[in-house]
């Protein structure tokens, strides 16, 4: 048998993004569904790129929190009817990753030449979350659902207990420790001397940095404007959680919410939870070419990386990024531009520590380390905390808004840095001509 | 080729039905007599035990009588004939020695569901398409194969009249449910489950099942006493629905109640009769002719004579405007033609309202069960807004549906051509500019045309489309093509001043104002023109349309036309005080929740008039309906139709002009040009010049030339 012929790997090309506004859950989008949201983004990246719907190959969405009754948004998405019915969709989850990983598994599809053109993209609505029955009760129902006489059915139902109706919720909590994020937002705080006061502080620096790229429009751009309200006409065009009045004051009122006495995790310096969808149209660069795009960037290289959950939770990044760097085959000082994804400042502030600490270097086996942050290029536009973190949206966001900005600052190689439930780290570099 | 081909299976005899070279199966005399004969074969020969009868045409069973057949009858006698005949046939089958299966798939209307009616056993298919009913009223006629007494006794009188009286039809589900079928399936199991229920038949098992009645029903339906309830109730509400004016849906009324309460024979004595003196009937003949004016504007393009057009498809529509009109075109062109809408106007809150207008209109359909869940969550995903122009690049058409100002509509114009490919075809929504002016200065003029669509979009059935004299053919093919698809009768006028319906409306309107000037009470006004046969009053319309609206038409309309359009005072008086119609709730009506709660008599106050007593009905009518009489001639003179066909259904489908009248082009060649002449001098004469009779009435009375010179 002849050997396959051999295909080089293709440049991936970043050629648009879109979202929805980011809303807090429960405000904007209590009554929209996730497919809603993630359909919309997706139909909206179509018509803002002028691209005929016969031209997608695939759609790739994340989610995290997945409805019981639409399990698969991506199919959802590629029966939009702008997409011919044979384009397929699929879903997956990287937890809060999801958006991200939905770009490099469309990414690797185009470098392996399977696909030209893909959408990815990731939703979240936490306005939607599945609420389900306690075991006991289910159980009881399927009992009742497979007896064969009234007498069974009756006696099944004989056995619920008034605590067996409680509804249960998902929590966001890790299944193998039962640790709450934010209590290992905490832990990581206390344990890397991480003090309230730096934990506002970048806040606010997100905060204020939000509301600038709003009112100057650069964070704006990247949003389509959803149509609420019973008339429609109440529209909205931004994220409902940056507080560009915030001050570092108001912050430092705030209560620790995960230990009361000694924590240093608030409200105020925590991703809220939110809702909302991203969409990132990915082509291999000649078909970009091919169909007159300019792109914004392209995809040079990422890594996923994992830690023991029962330690700390969300140093993933820490050994992400490095990996990532390496298979760019660049130098942290080359980067001109860094999205860091804010779950917690606490979080952010241990990532950056680690990064800059040659203890760290030691135990990542690198003779230096990974490089010391310079907040004058990253999270220029703020992070998560203000903007929000619909959870497998974020991922899509992070890419465009960096690919937007390494247009406009006009720089080479940009950065993403994402931590993610499961102790899960997720790095992306992004370059440009 | 014969219609009919038999195949013998083991026993059960398929028979299909397959007019050669016709799109759908109709019967006529020559089908029907090699039907008789196709079943005097089968009921000699012993191998044959059932019958299925099945239709070779994929979405039509029997989709009624041949209509030509019966529009060629002269004599009342033949029409009975023809009748009778049809029963007869219909007869042979219910007493066909052999079981017989209908097999329904689409189309089962009129006679072919009379045939499937005398059938043992009914199939349909939940295919779409498969739609059973009785819609002969809707021709001026009634079922003439034994419809009138066979449904009743089948679905009870009550569903039965609901049916026959408003010539409606149902799909598969519905009429199941009703008891027209006896089982619903899918397509790919109709002839199997067809055959096994024949072998059943002549197993001697489930004849037809059994409809449950209920407490409801067996008061209404199952006694002599609670049907004289349900006989005497649908005569109130059609005498009410027609205005006397349509007798085939009372005599239908009549025929149901004879065949369930003195026996078939009366009933089939009867059908015969009224079906005899209807079909010869002139509103059954103007009935027909609008019938057969539409099916053949449905194969209009609306291009010049000798001109080629290629149409253009339409997958992606965009519209500029996001107000009341440009939002019911959304939602009536999703709805309808299935296309990709992009909606843009210069702020997001005005596109949302747009958006949520088009929504709505699906919505209503969700709730109505038009529409499945999935497929309202398809057609809404068609729908989506912007402030830009993004999405616009690949738009097949754009129509602009902005307010009505030249410089508006000609900058909008400019900056459309500019975003879109050179093929795309550009529409203006207006009523009252002249298309040319807003084309002058488009780079590619020949792609602009004229789309008038009347409002609400949704609900109103015409459409205008509207050339200048630069338009290609090709753009005028595409936008008629697809005003059809969105569900409209669409004819093509030329770019004249109002066009043709609100050409001749407006001097109707006018003539409205000024008989309440004068004191006329506008419920008289009213009351006579719904009695004439319009569905609203004149000054009803006004309200609906809106006084600014009426006032701005009427004055572009005086400038274009001169004296003959002088609007009347009122619509002034109205605007100025901010009585707009039902718009504002505030017109010549009052409106409580939308709903017009009484005439609002301060008018007479703000005109210092009292309302006359004594005035004459006869008068109001004469005075109305002869302008619009009088302009539909000149409009026509000026060659703003292609045909008086046209005109006749644009006003039937645009005003609501009574069909059973035919059109104004067909009412003057009815009352002849000779006496219209003459009544418009005796209306000049009194009322003064905007009467004056059109020249080209006056050569047609000295001519003897008429609109439709075939009759």
């Amino acid at each position: 048998m002849a050997p396959p012929p051999h295909r080089p790997a293709r440049r991936v090309a970043i050629v648009a993004g879109v979202r929805t506004p980011f809303a807090k859950s429960g405000t904007l989008f209590r009554d929209v569904s996730a497919v809603a949201l993630a359909r919309h983004a997706a139909k909206e990246l179509l018509y803002r790129t002028e691209l005929s719907g016969a031209e997608v190959d695939e759609i790739v969405f994340g989610q995290v929190v997945v409805s019981v009754l639409t399990p698969n948004v991506g199919r959802e998405v590629s029966l939009l009817p702008q997409l011919p019915p044979s384009v397929p969709g699929y879903s997956l989850n990287r937890a809060c990753a999801s958006g991200a990983q939905a770009i490099t598994n469309a990414a690797d599809q185009i470098a392996q030449g399977h696909a030209d053109v893909i959408i990815a993209g990731g939703v979240e609505s936490l306005s939607d979350i599945p609420v389900l029955h306690s075991r006991r009760f289910a159980q009881i129902l399927v009992d009742a659902g497979k007896a064969k006489s009234a007498g069974a059915r009756l006696s099944a139902f004989g056995r619920v207990r008034p605590r067996d109706l409680i509804p249960v919720t998902p929590a966001i909590s890790e299944p193998s420790t039962g640790e709450s994020m934010g209590q290992s937002a905490e832990k990581m705080a206390k344990e890397n001397g991480i003090g309230r006061f730096e934990q506002d502080r970048l806040a606010l620096m997100s905060h204020q940095r939000a509301a600038a790229g709003t009112a100057d429009g650069r964070l704006t751009a990247e949003i389509v404007p959803w149509f609420g309200g019973r008339g429609m006409d109440e529209v909205a065009t931004s994220d409902n959680g940056i507080r560009a009045d915030t001050s570092l004051e108001a912050l430092q009122k705030l209560r620790p919410v995960f230990d009361r006495t000694y924590g240093s995790v608030t409200a105020g310096n925590a991703s809220p939870l939110t809702d909302g969808a991203a969409a990132v149209l990915l082509m291999a660069e000649e078909k970009a070419a091919a169909l007159g795009y300019e792109p914004l960037a392209y995809l040079r290289s990422y890594a996923v990386a994992a830690v023991d959950p029962g330690w700390q939770l969300l140093m993933g990044p820490v050994f992400a990024v490095p990996k990532a760097l390496e298979r760019a085959g660049i130098a942290w000082r080359e980067l001109g531009l860094i999205e860091i994804h804010e779950a917690f400042a606490a979080q952010v502030l241990s990532n950056v520590q680690a990064w800059g600490s040659q203890a760290w270097a030691d135990r990542l086996g690198l003779r230096a380390p990974v490089g010391e942050v310079n907040w004058d290029i990253t999270n220029v536009m703020g992070g998560s905390i203000a903007i929000g973190h619909p959870f497998a949206a974020t991922g899509a966001r992070l890419v465009t808004t960096l690919a937007n900005e390494m247009r406009r600052r006009d720089e080479q190689f940009g950065l993403i840095s994402i931590c993610a439930q499961g102790g899960m780290g997720f790095a992306l570099v992004l370059e440009r001509d | 080729m014969p219609t009919f081909t038999v195949a013998n299976e083991n026993g059960i005899a398929v028979v299909t039905i397959d007019r050669a070279g016709e799109p759908v199966n109709t019967l006529s005399s020559a089908v029907s007599a090699e039907f008789a004969a196709v079943l005097d074969r089968l009921r000699d020969d012993g191998t044959v035990q059932g019958l299925v009868l099945l239709s070779g045409k994929p979405d039509s069973f029997i989709a009624g009588a041949d209509i030509e057949e019966f529009t060629a009858l002269r004599a009342q006698a033949d029409a009975e004939a023809l009748s009778r005949a049809g029963q007869q046939m219909m007869e042979r089958i219910e007493r066909f020695p052999k079981p017989i299966v209908a097999a329904v798939n689409g189309a089962c209307l009129g006679g072919g569901f009379e045939l499937a009616l005398a059938c043992h056993y009914r199939i349909a298919t939940d295919h779409p398409k498969t739609q059973l009913g009785l819609p002969e009223v809707q021709l001026g006629i009634i079922p003439g194969a034994g419809g009138c007494v066979r449904l009743p006794r089948l679905v009870g009188a009550r569903a039965a009249l609901e049916m026959i009286l408003a010539g409606k039809s149902e799909r598969a589900g519905p009429a199941h449910r009703l008891g027209m079928v006896d089982e619903v399936v899918a397509p790919s199991i109709l002839r199997a489950v067809s055959l096994a229920a024949a072998r059943r038949l002549v197993n001697g098992g489930g004849a037809g099942r059994q409809r449950h009645a209920g407490l409801t029903g067996f008061l209404l339906d199952g006694n002599p006493l609670g049907r004289q309830l349900v006989y005497r109730a649908a005569r109130r509400t059609l005498l009410r629905r027609t205005g006397g004016n349509y007798p085939a849906p009372l005599a239908a009324l009549d025929v149901v109640r004879i065949g369930l309460e003195h026996g078939a024979a009366a009933g089939y004595l009867a059908e015969h009769r009224r079906f005899g003196e209807l079909a010869v009937s002139d509103v059954s003949r103007k009935l027909v002719q609008i019938f057969f004016a539409t099916t053949a504007l449905k194969k209009d393009d609306g291009v010049p004579d000798g001109a080629v057009a290629r149409p253009r498809p339409v997958a992606r529509l965009g519209i500029v405007g996001a107000g009341f009109m440009g939002g019911g075109i959304a939602g009536t062109a999703v709805l309808n033609a299935e296309v990709d809408v992009r909606l843009k106007d210069a702020d997001l809150p005005r596109v949302g309202r747009g958006l949520k207008a088009a929504t709505a209109i699906l919505d209503a359909r969700l709730t109505r069960r038009r529409l499945t869940r999935a497929q309202h969550q398809r057609l809404t995903a068609l729908l989506s807004g912007t402030t830009d122009f993004s999405g616009f690049s690949r738009t097949d058409l754009v129509i602009e549906a902005v307010f009505e100002d030249l410089a508006v509509k000609r900058a909008v114009l400019a900056a459309v051509e500019h975003e879109v490919r050179p093929e795309t075809i550009i529409a203006t929504n207006t009523s009252t500019i002249p298309i040319a002016q807003i084309a002058q200065g488009a780079a590619r003029p020949e792609r602009v045309l004229g789309m008038h669509f009347f409002s609400p979009v949704e609900k109103m059935p015409l459409l205008e489309v509207i050339p200048h004299a630069g338009t290609s053919a090709d753009a005028i093919a595409s936008a008629v093509r697809f005003g059809r698809r969105m569900g409209k009768t669409v004819i093509t006028v030329a770019d004249h001043p109002g066009f043709w319906v609100n050409r001749i409306l407006t001097p109707y309107m006018n003539e409205t104002g000024l008989l309440i000037e004068e004191g006329v009470p506008i419920a008289l006004i009213d009351r006579t023109m719904t009695a004439f046969g319009f569905p609203v009053g004149p000054v009803a319309l006004l309200d609906e349309v809106g006084l600014d609206v009426a006032q701005k038409a009427s004055t572009v309309m005086h400038a274009a036309f001169g004296e003959r359009f002088a609007p009347a005072g009122v619509v002034a008086v109205m605007v100025a005080a901010d009585r707009l119609g039902r718009k504002n709730g505030r017109g010549f009506y009052r409106y409580r929740d939308g709903h017009k709660a009484g005439i609002d008599e301060t008018i007479y106050g703000l005109l210092g008039r009292t309302p006359k007593e004594g005035a004459s009905a006869a008068m109001i009518e004469q005075r109305l309906v002869y302008a619009m009489l009088n302009e539909a001639a000149m409009a026509y003179a000026d060659g703003v139709l292609h045909s008086p066909r046209d005109g006749d259904i644009g006003a039937i489908f645009g005003i609501g002009f009574p069909p059973f009248r035919g059109g104004p082009l067909r009412m003057i060649d009815d009352r002849g040009a000779v006496r219209v002449v003459e009544t418009l001098n005796l209306l000049q004469m009194e009322f003064g010049a905007r009467f004056a009779p059109a020249p080209a009435l006056i050569e047609m009375a000295s001519t003897g030339h008429v609109y439709y010179p075939a009759g």
